[in-house]
Order: C-alpha cells, then sequence, then structure tokens
C-alpha cells in the first residue's frame, strides 16, 4: 500500500505537473527551434510573441465571457486561440514586413538579428504592458478538475489524493495534437518540404525554384500559432503575467538548445527534459522517499534539492552542461 | 569637432534641467549619468571592441552592488558566532565538490567516469547541504528585523568599487569559460540565464545580504547633508552663495559624488582609449571583423575573447558598486533586465558601438531621455485624453499605461537607430 501511496504522490506532485509544463515549454521551444532553422537566428522576442497571442486571447476570453458565451466543463479560452493566432500573426508579420526583412536583404550577421528581435521585444512587451497591463490575470473557468483529490481517495481508498486538473489534460492533448499536425505538415506537404529544404541548405533551394519570402512567410504564421498555443495553456494552467512570459525565454532556449537548435525533434524532447529537471530538483521528496523506504531510513528533511526560487538555475544549469559536453545538443541541430 | 558638439550638446540637455527643473533633479541625472557611461564602456568594449553579445550586464551590476554590502558594513558578530564558521566551511566544501568532481571526470576514463563523478557530486552536494543548512538558519534567526545576515568587512566604501570589478570578473570568467568558442548566440542566452541566477541568489540568500529586505544605510564616502548643515561653516558658505543651508547641503553632496564618479569614469575612458589604440586593441578588431584570418595569423580568439569579456564586465561590475554607493542602499527586488541590461545596450548602440566616446555620449544621453521620457509621456497622454470625460475607463487606462512607454520606446529607439544609423551618433574610426 505504501508504495502505490508512494507512487500516487510522485505522480501528483511531479509527473503531471512535469507532463504539462513540459507540452507548454515544447511547443514554444518549437517556435524557437523554425526560426532558428529558416531565419536563422535567435529570436528573443519569443516570449513576449507568446504573450501578446495570449493577451489578444485573454481579451478576447473575457469578452465572451461578458456575452455569456461558455463550452461548459472547457475553458472558454479555447475558444479565444483562433483570435490570438490571428492577433499573434498580424503582428508578427507587421514585424517582419517592416524589420526583419531589411536584415535579410543585407545578408547581416546573425547576432545583429538577435540585436534586432531585442529590439522587438521591447517593444511587444510596451505593447503588452499598456494594453492588458502589468499584473497577474486569471482567464481559466469552466471545470477546474477532471479528478480532485478528494474524489481519487474515495474511489481507491489511498491515502494520497490525486489531483488532474482540466488545463494539465487539454495541455497535453492540445499539445499532441498540435506537433502532430505540425509533424505532418513539415514531412508530408509540399510547403513543408520546401521549409525543411530551405533550412538544410538554402542556396540550394533557392536554385530549385523556392520562393524564400513565401518560405519565411509561412514560418512566420506557424511560430505565431505556436506561441499563441503554448502562451494560452500556460497562461490557463498558472496565470497571465508579461514579465513570467519575458522569463519563460531562458527555460524555452534551454529546451531548444537541449535538443539542437533548428532539430523540431529535439525541442520537444528538450522541453521534457527541461520541464521534469525542474520540477524533480524543486520538489520536496520527503513525502515520496517516506512511503518507498522502510521507517529506519526515513529522511528527517524535506529533502528538496534546491527551493523553487532557483528553478530557472536548473535550466541554467542544464544548458551549461549541454554547452560544455554536447555543445550540439542531444539531438544534433541545425538543420530541420 | 561632431564629438565636441554633441557632447555640448548633452551638457545643455543637463544644464536645461538644472535651470528649467531643479539643480537636484540635474545633478541626479548627472550622477547617474556618469554610472550609465562607466557600464557603457564596460558593454562597449566586449560589443564594440570584440563583437561579444552580453545580455547579462545586470548580473554583473547586481555583484558589484554586493560587493558593497560584502565591504563596508559592519559585520554582525552575533551572526558570525551563531554560524559564521559553518557557512564558511560549507562554501568551501562546496567548492571543493566541484573541484574534486572536474577531478575525477578529467583522470578517470570509461564507465567510472561518469558514475565516480556523479557520485562525488552527489556526497558532495549531501555533506554541503548538512553543513550549510544549519548554519543557515542559525544566521537568518538572527535579529531578523535589522540584521539576519552576517554583515560586511567595515572596510572604507570606496574598497567596494574594486571589489565589485573583482566578483564580476569571476562571475564572468565562469561563464566566458563556457559559453565562448561557441556560437555566438550561446554566450547570448547564457548570460542571460546567469543575470537571472545571480538575482535570484541576492534575493533569495538572506544570509548573504538580507534579500528582499534590503541593506539599508550603507556607508558613504561623502558627508551626510544632516552634519552639513548643523556645520556653521558650511551654512554660512552656503549663504555666500545665496543658498538655504538645506539645498546647499543636498547639491554638495551629489556633487562631490559626481566628482568620484567623474574621476572613475575618466580614468576608465583614458584606459579604454590606450587599449583601443594599443596593438591588443588592433588584434581584437581584426579578430571581431575577421575570425578566421584572425586564427590563420595565430591568434587565440576564444582566450581573448575570455580576456576582453572579463574585462568589460569588470567595468560593469565597478560601476555596480558605485551605483549601490550611491543609492546608500541594495535593493535586490529593483534589479530589472529592462533597466539594467537592455538600457545599456540602447546606450551603446545609439552611442556608437567601436567608439569609446560614443559609448559615453550615449549613457548620458540616454539616460537623460530614460529620466525625461516619463514626464513627456504623461504630458502627451494628457493632451490625448483632454478630449475625454473625466473617470472614464479609457482615460484612466491610457494614464495607468505612461510608465509602460518607456519600454516601447527605448524599444523603437534601438530599432530606428540600428536601421536608420547602424554606426551610432558617434562612429567608430
Amino acid at each position: 500500500m505504501d508504495f502505490l501511496n508512494g507512487i500516487v504522490a510522485l505522480a501528483n506532485f511531479v509527473l503531471i505537473p512535469a507532463i504539462a509544463y513540459g507540452s507548454q515549454l515544447a511547443l514554444g521551444a518549437l517556435g524557437v527551434t523554425l526560426i532558428y532553422g529558416i531565419l536563422r537566428f535567435s529570436n528573443f522576442a519569443h516570449g513576449d510573441t507568446m504573450a501578446v497571442g495570449t493577451m489578444v486571447a485573454v481579451l478576447t476570453t473575457w469578452g465572451l465571457q461578458g456575452m455569456g458565451v461558455s463550452l461548459g466543463p472547457l475553458p472558454t479560452a479555447l475558444l479565444a486561440i483562433p483570435v490570438g493566432i490571428l492577433g499573434a500573426t498580424a503582428l508578427v508579420l507587421l514585424t517582419d514586413k517592416y524589420v526583419y526583412k531589411f536584415y535579410r536583404a543585407q545578408k547581416a550577421k546573425p547576432v545583429i538579428l538577435v540585436i534586432v528581435s531585442m529590439g522587438v521585444m521591447f517593444i511587444y512587451n510596451g505593447l503588452t504592458r499598456i494594453i492588458i497591463g502589468p499584473d497577474d490575470y486569471r482567464f481559466a473557468d469552466g471545470e477546474r478538475f477532471v479528478i480532485s483529490a478528494r474524489t481519487f481517495r474515495d474511489m481507491t481508498g489511498l491515502e494520497e489524493g490525486l489531483a488532474l486538473r482540466t488545463t494539465q489534460v487539454i495541455t497535453v492533448i492540445t499539445a499532441i495534437a498540435v506537433v502532430a499536425a505540425l509533424f505532418w505538415f513539415l514531412n508530408k506537404t509540399r510547403t513543408g518540404k520546401s521549409m525543411r529544404a530551405f533550412s538544410d541548405n538554402e542556396d540550394l533551394a533557392l536554385l530549385s525554384g523556392i520562393n524564400p519570402e513565401r518560405v519565411v512567410l509561412v514560418t512566420w504564421l506557424i511560430v505565431a500559432s505556436l506561441a499563441t498555443v503554448a502562451g494560452v495553456l500556460y497562461g490557463l494552467d498558472k496565470s497571465f503575467k508579461a514579465f513570467t512570459y519575458f522569463q519563460l525565454l531562458l527555460p524555452i532556449f534551454a529546451a531548444a538548445i537541449v535538443g539542437g537548435l533548428g532539430n523540431p525533434l529535439g525541442a520537444i524532447a528538450g522541453g521534457f527534459v527541461i520541464a521534469f529537471s525542474e520540477v524533480g530538483i524543486t520538489y520536496a521528496w520527503k513525502k515520496v522517499l517516506g512511503y518507498s523506504l522502510p521507517a529506519s531510513l526515513e529522511p528527517e528533511g524535506l529533502v528538496q534539492i534546491l527551493s523553487t526560487e532557483y528553478k530557472f538555475a536548473v535550466s541554467f544549469v542544464i544548458l551549461v552542461i549541454v554547452l560544455l559536453f554536447r555543445p550540439t545538443g542531444l539531438f544534433r541541430g541545425k538543420s530541420l | 569637432m561632431r564629438t565636441v558638439l554633441l557632447f555640448a550638446a548633452v551638457a545643455c540637455l543637463i544644464l536645461g534641467t538644472g535651470f528649467l527643473q531643479s539643480w537636484n533633479s540635474a545633478l541626479l541625472i548627472l550622477n547617474m549619468g556618469l554610472i550609465s557611461a562607466v557600464m557603457a564602456l564596460g558593454v562597449n568594449l566586449q560589443w564594440g571592441l570584440a563583437g561579444l553579445f552580453n545580455v547579462g550586464v545586470m548580473g554583473f551590476v547586481a555583484l558589484g552592488g554586493l560587493a558593497v554590502v560584502l565591504v563596508s558594513m559592519p559585520p554582525v558578530g552575533a551572526a558570525w558566532q551563531a554560524g559564521g564558521g559553518g557557512i564558511i566551511l560549507g562554501l568551501v566544501l562546496g567548492a571543493a565538490t566541484i573541484v574534486a568532481a572536474v577531478l575525477v571526470w578529467s583522470r578517470t576514463s570509461g564507465k567510472l567516469r561518469g558514475w565516480g563523478t556523479a557520485t562525488v557530486l552527489l556526497v558532495g552536494m549531501v555533506i554541503y547541504r548538512m553543513v550549510l543548512d544549519p548554519s543557515v538558519e542559525a544566521v537568518e534567526a538572527v535579529d531578523p528585523a535589522l540584521a539576519g545576515y552576517l554583515g560586511g568587512l567595515g572596510l572604507p566604501v570606496l574598497l567596494a568599487w574594486p571589489v565589485g570589478g573583482l566578483l564580476a570578473a569571476g562571475a564572468a570568467y565562469v561563464i566566458g569559460k563556457t559559453a565562448l568558442g561557441l556560437r555566438s548566440d550561446y554566450l547570448a542566452i547564457a548570460t542571460l540565464g546567469i543575470a537571472e541566477i545571480i538575482i535570484a541568489i541576492l534575493k533569495n540568500e538572506d544570509w548573504l545580504a538580507r534579500g528582499v529586505k534590503n541593506v539599508i544605510g550603507l556607508p558613504r564616502p561623502v558627508p551626510y547633508e544632516v552634519d552639513l548643515q548643523n556645520d556653521p561653516a558650511f551654512v554660512e558658505r552656503a549663504a555666500g552663495f545665496g543658498m538655504d543651508a538645506t539645498t546647499a547641503s543636498t547639491v554638495y553632496v551629489k556633487l562631490e559624488y559626481g566628482f568620484l564618479f567623474a574621476i572613475v569614469l575618466v580614468i576608465l575612458l583614458v584606459l579604454a582609449q590606450l587599449a583601443l589604440n594599443s596593438p591588443w586593441g588592433r588584434m581584437m578588431r581584426a579578430i571581431r571583423d575577421n575570425e578566421t584570418a584572425a586564427r590563420a595569423m595565430g591568434k587565440d580568439v576564444t582566450a581573448r575573447h575570455l580576456q576582453v569579456f572579463i574585462l568589460g564586465s569588470a567595468i560593469c561590475g565597478i560601476a555596480g558598486a558605485m551605483m549601490t554607493t550611491l543609492d546608500g542602499q541594495l535593493t535586490p527586488g529593483s534589479y530589472q533586465p529592462l533597466r539594467y541590461t537592455f538600457l545599456i545596450w540602447v546606450m551603446v548602440i545609439v552611442g556608437g558601438s567601436g567608439n569609446n566616446l560614443g559609448a559615453v555620449l550615449g549613457g548620458f544621453l540616454i539616460w537623460f531621455l530614460w529620466v525625461q521620457v516619463e514626464p513627456i509621456g504623461h504630458l502627451l497622454m494628457s493632451l490625448i485624453t483632454a478630449g475625454m470625460a473625466d473617470g472614464t475607463w479609457l482615460k484612466s487606462h491610457l494614464l495607468d499605461s505612461v510608465q509602460h512607454m518607456r519600454l516601447l520606446t527605448m524599444g523603437l529607439i534601438l530599432l530606428l537607430v540600428l536601421r536608420l544609423n547602424p554606426r551610432g551618433l558617434l562612429p567608430e574610426r
């Protein structure tokens, strides 16, 4: 019985949150990695692109809630995602037209584009704060739990409860659907194949008649959609705050680099590596160890390796380890 | 000529503030402008001279601030008795663990290598936490409302400035060692990360510098206003200038700070100029412009990059120590990447990357704008909303959003300069 309790506690506090968080990071890292593969620079504005898309979705959600529209047990925000995607797409396409295109035509060095994306990040961040404000906003509604801790305890008779939040289930399902669609697009459609060709070898792709502007356009479309979906899922799971989305940049980049920049499969793996390490290292293991070890070995302290304030340090340390031992990432990045 | 004119223009802006608003705010802008100019010099050394992209300026600045606390605050005796030795021992053990792990990694091979290193790290971590945690608790329990930390060394505060540089240099060495020699984007991400972590440490390690409880009342290198006001000789002299004692004392203190900062800035500027024009500076620029060619000429690119990265970060650390001295307090909660990293970047790029005088000019100019954009934005918003009825939702929302105008303005300035005048106001020669 103790063993089962231990497993349930582990699932409740580590596995489920880490899977949900990992899916959100993976979607974010996919966006970063796509930009890197096609446009060949690290997009520092990605976190704030997520914030802008999410902001539009949040505002739409509030509007829908005001009109009395609801999805029943599901959060209304799901209906608002397409609007958020439209908003984010419009913004990134405008940015590309008026900012990035100039440097692309000049064949500027990647580091210049990184600085430019930093300026774009400022502007997006300012926009978000001016339009919606800098505070914490909650916009999740509908049924909070699929299984609440109490129901689970009543059902199984175990001491430990297992809470499964609606947002966590939605996150995982949406992430799987989006990733499947993305891979189908990249591998099976003509446009997707041209994107991969462009990423592999730009000159060869141009010679074989691929229109670079079209590839770039489609990339931005996909990136804006991924960013919005990732942002809305993260916001549903936790809450929406402009500064948090800026801070997400670090774990997202860590995920993309750990997996190998430019490699979509790596981005997903990286997202989960980062999420599991972050949750695992900042979780107090006392409870789980208490169930799984004999009473004489039961730990006295919390057995928490790092306090939760240092969760960014975890992604950073993993990043450093990967840079030291395998700079190309786990999946040999650099091509799509 | 252009240099002189532009510097004169910035001087006019600051003097204008003095005449139109008050001399106190003008001097405040001047002092922070001097500090910003030092930071910009550091970043310019890295970016302008070597093409290194450091997005962690905030972290190095914060380390400088930490140095002020560690050097100048009086030690808290009770806290040292409670757990000072334990903390020192714990930190030494932690460092020893890392050294041991590195040794195991480099001396062994095969299966032993991975498992051995992991075991050393794990055992070391456990011992480290067992020694450190109780001492930390003991220290933090000592008079938490006023102390709850180890305090500093009680040395003169000016000593903290070079120490701040040393701390920043140490952090830069660790980062540079891992991320330099790889793609340029990796350094950016690594520095972004280390800055966030340094701030997290400052916020959470209460035994070190009281965390978010802030250390206030840091010793000052200049006299206190109150003492000046009680000094009859000073009051008399102030009266001679036709000023009342209160204003005169605040202005005098700020002038003295400005004098100290100016000395530092001039020294660093002269050194930077000498470095720029020396064979070393030419080599750095050669590496920046064509790494492959420089490597072919037998230059050790990674080592040179590490060198200049450490130097630039040290300068940022010195500036951070100066800033904390000026503030008289260390408030880890107030460090934000926008203000301490990206603003400095805007200064360097607007001023002219690769030109030391340009960086200094950018430091003054952008700091002036940073301070003045808010009142201007407020004025603008008041004009826009003038036609709206009072108390409407939109009006108050727009007025509230003025404080976020800075982000937008800074981003816009950065993009416009990069697009229209990428070489900056004072281009590299």
